[in-house]
């Protein structure tokens, strides 16, 4: 076997140059096999003149897509397929590699101080509060989509229990809030005792826990019919259940408010104090000029404590004796089960944790849109936040976080394409391609890094020294 | 201490166990040889409830346990190293010895697992390293280790030889000689290595296609012709 793969690397070793004119050759003859096809497809446009049919002609587009593939082509050539390239050995020794685990100790403070500072560089970068709005509105998109991928991580990448319905558990947590909000029995229950405007003012803060306990309630509802399945099975039955509940949420009119959704929701208060340009607001009590930034800018700290409070959670519990039976049932439930580990328990508690964090950022949803129906909690979601963990590599946290903001963010700046049109021509509109470079990207992600983009595993204890172990050298994912 | 009566177990309507007899007094190791498919491994599970007796009784310390539910049986201090080690590949050999702590609520935990590195100082070094990069016999050693991180009175071994070299076969059987030595733990081993395992037994048992056949001291069935000839030398009948 050794002696199959050797003789390459050993006959063309010392030809450095010399590969030059057999890339130039091939490129050049791709490059007609281009315009050959190229030429009729694209160089040549029925347009109407005058009520007749014509041809138009669009020379420059063929030669750049030739000249694309020629470039392409060769570069290809000289570089990747190039037969002098030494293999790599190990994806854990490029210099790349090294360099990123000299980072990895300063990498999570500094994200975190990203974080918390990133109102701060929005406003400054895009020179004002109000100008920032974009910027801050993707940050809350992108943090919760963290939070959500961090509370999948726990059912997918810890316990192993793979769950494509965990939009439900998001549209439980909005709909708890929804409904309580603009429920007038609970409004005039707490006006007559605590004042008229009590329950608009802090029902966000009285619903955010009982969203996270009703859809951690909904996750046990869930695991006990599918206790037994695993795998492929887990997976349908978790799919059909996301639907149900919003095929529910769809025909149960009376309660749901049907397809129409739930409209002016309660906005979000500072700890009972609202966001408006009265007396009684936050910009007059502090002193400020009223903003209606101030809102968006506070939301933006909520969900970013969400989720680190999502993450923290994660990173104790796994240190726990729960958190080790997630994994241990993630590796062998057999196994699990003769070490007197009541599997059944294990995992209830892993769907009703991961669907509680669900049920959070469902609530923080309603709240920051002010508006739900079933359209927000389409399949979708689930499939979106389900890459995230596989991209990021399932198990990591700090993967899931790069791989939301990588997403969420990439999904963004695919909508500013607008350069692409000098190229093809007014008619072109890059937004509708967007979905298909996004595809693109992931297959390319999952071609390169198959194992999401952080596969390595810090071990949680070590004799002398952290060794992080490669996810390249384990089975599966989890790095 | 563990009384195994006409046990039978099915596979769907394939019977795997025919009424098995086993008994595993306090104090003793007792080993169970037979070839492959002779349904040494599913006595194991039986006890364990994996599957389920579908006829017979298992007794343990005079408690009916044939319809109690796995985990529960492994609260009872039985632990057992499954067949194909069954250890987490993916968490590291800390982790997997402290998923076998687990039902001792980790009260004994540091002297445990000191326990477990005087007995396999090979485990120690790799402590932080993962399950699934450590070698055969350090896998073995780890799942045995994880038994006994449960403080098992009854520890029962199945295959703890299989795939091994002879030097690591030598160590892991020394160790559990020790261990029912020094500490007089109960030990069910099933094997097909016989001559090892009937060399360290008290007592043996055979198991042909289901049904036991043989039964007596260790030595003394080492020196019977049937079992020489059909588990010690190549299968010659």
């Amino acid at each position: 076997m050794a002696v199959d793969t050797a003789h390459p690397a050993g006959a063309v070793a010392g030809s450095g140059t010399s590969i030059l004119p057999g890339a130039l050759k091939d490129a050049f003859l791709t490059g007609l096999i281009a315009l050959g096809l190229l030429g009729p497809l694209v160089g040549f446009q029925t347009v109407i003149i005058d009520g007749a049919l014509g041809l138009a002609y669009r020379p420059l587009v063929v030669a750049i897509m030739v000249g694309i593939i020629f470039v392409g082509r060769l570069i290809l050539n000289l570089t990747v397929w190039s037969p002098n390239r030494a293999p790599k050995a190990n994806a854990g020794s490029g210099p790349l590699a090294r360099g990123a685990l000299a980072i990895a100790p300063a990498f999570k403070p500094a994200l975190l101080a990203f974080a918390v500072l990133f109102p701060a560089i929005a406003a400054f970068a895009m020179g004002g509060l109000n100008e920032s709005r974009y910027l801050l509105d993707l940050g809350i998109l992108i943090l919760t989509y963290v939070m959500l991928g961090w509370g999948l991580n726990i059912v997918v990448g810890l316990a192993g229990l793979l769950d494509l319905g965990y939009v439900a558990f998001y549209a439980v947590g909005a709909y708890t809030y929804a409904l309580l909000a603009t429920s007038t029995p609970v409004n005039d229950f707490f006006a007559a005792i605590l004042g008229e405007t009590f329950w608009a003012n802090w029902a966000f803060w009285f619903c955010l826990p009982a969203a996270g306990l009703f859809a951690g309630l909904w996750g046990m509802i869930l695991g006990f019919p599918v206790l037994r399945l695993r795998g492929d099975y887990l997976a349908i039955v978790t799919l059909a259940f996301g639907e149900i509940i919003r095929l529910v949420l769809i025909n149960w009119v009376d309660f749901t408010g049907g397809g129409a959704g739930i409209a002016s929701i309660p906005r979000a208060t500072f700890f009972g104090i609202p966001f408006n340009a009265s007396e009684d607001g936050f910009a007059a009590l502090f002193g400020l000029e009223f903003n209606p930034m101030h809102r968006i800018v506070f939301l933006y700290f909520v969900i970013l404590v969400l989720a680190l409070i999502t993450a923290f959670t994660t990173v104790r519990l796994r240190r726990l004796p729960v958190g080790r039976a997630w994994e241990a049932l993630r590796e062998d439930e057999i196994a699990c089960r003769s070490l007197g580990i009541n599997t059944t328990n294990v995992k209830l508690s892993a769907f009703a944790t991961g669907a509680m964090f669900g049920g959070f950022a469902g609530c923080f949803f309603a709240v920051r849109a002010g508006f739900v129906s079933p359209e927000s909690f389409t399949f979708d979601i689930s499939a979106m936040i389900l890459a995230i963990v596989v991209l990021g590599g399932m198990g990591s946290q700090i993967g899931v976080a790069v791989a939301a903001a990588v997403m969420m963010g990439g999904m963004e700046m695919l909508r500013n394409l607008g350069f692409l049109k000098q190229v093809f021509g007014n008619d072109f509109d890059p937004s509708l391609y967007r979905m298909l470079l996004f595809g693109f990207a992931m297959v390319a992600i999952m071609i390169w890094k198959p194992r999401g983009l952080v596969s390595s595993r810090d071990p949680t204890i070590f004799l002398k020294e952290k060794k992080a172990v490669s996810g390249s050298l384990v089975k599966e994912g989890h790095g | 201490m563990l009384a195994i009566r006409g046990v039978k177990t099915f596979y769907g309507n394939i019977m795997a166990l025919k009424g098995v007899d086993v008994d595993v007094h306090r104090g003793e190791i007792v080993t169970l040889i037979g070839s492959n498919g002779a349904g040494k491994s599913t006595l194991m599970m039986t006890i364990f409830g994996q599957p389920r007796a579908r006829e017979g009784q298992i007794l343990y310390e005079g408690r009916d346990i044939t319809r109690m539910p796995t985990h529960e049986i492994a609260h009872l201090k039985i632990a057992q190293s499954p067949e194909g080690r069954r250890i987490f590949p993916r968490m590291t050999v800390f982790e997997n010895l402290q998923m076998g702590a687990s039902i001792d609520n980790f009260e004994h935990f540091d002297g445990d697992l000191e326990r477990v590195f005087t007995l396999f100082p090979r485990l120690k070094e790799r402590i932080g390293q993962r399950g699934g990069t450590l070698s055969g016999g350090e896998q073995q050693m780890l799942a045995i280790g994880r038994a006994l991180m449960s403080r098992p009175r009854l520890l029962m071994l199945d295959e703890p030889s299989l795939g091994l070299a002879p030097l690591i076969v030598k160590q892991i059987f020394d160790a559990i000689r020790e261990l029912n030595r020094t500490e007089g733990l109960t030990v069910f081993l099933v094997e097909q290595n016989a001559f090892h395992a009937l060399k360290l037994a008290h007592r043996g048992y055979v198991l042909v296609n289901g049904a036991v056949t043989m039964s007596g001291a260790g030595r003394e069935l080492l020196e019977r012709p049937e079992v020489r000839a059909a588990y010690l030398e190549g299968g010659r009948h």
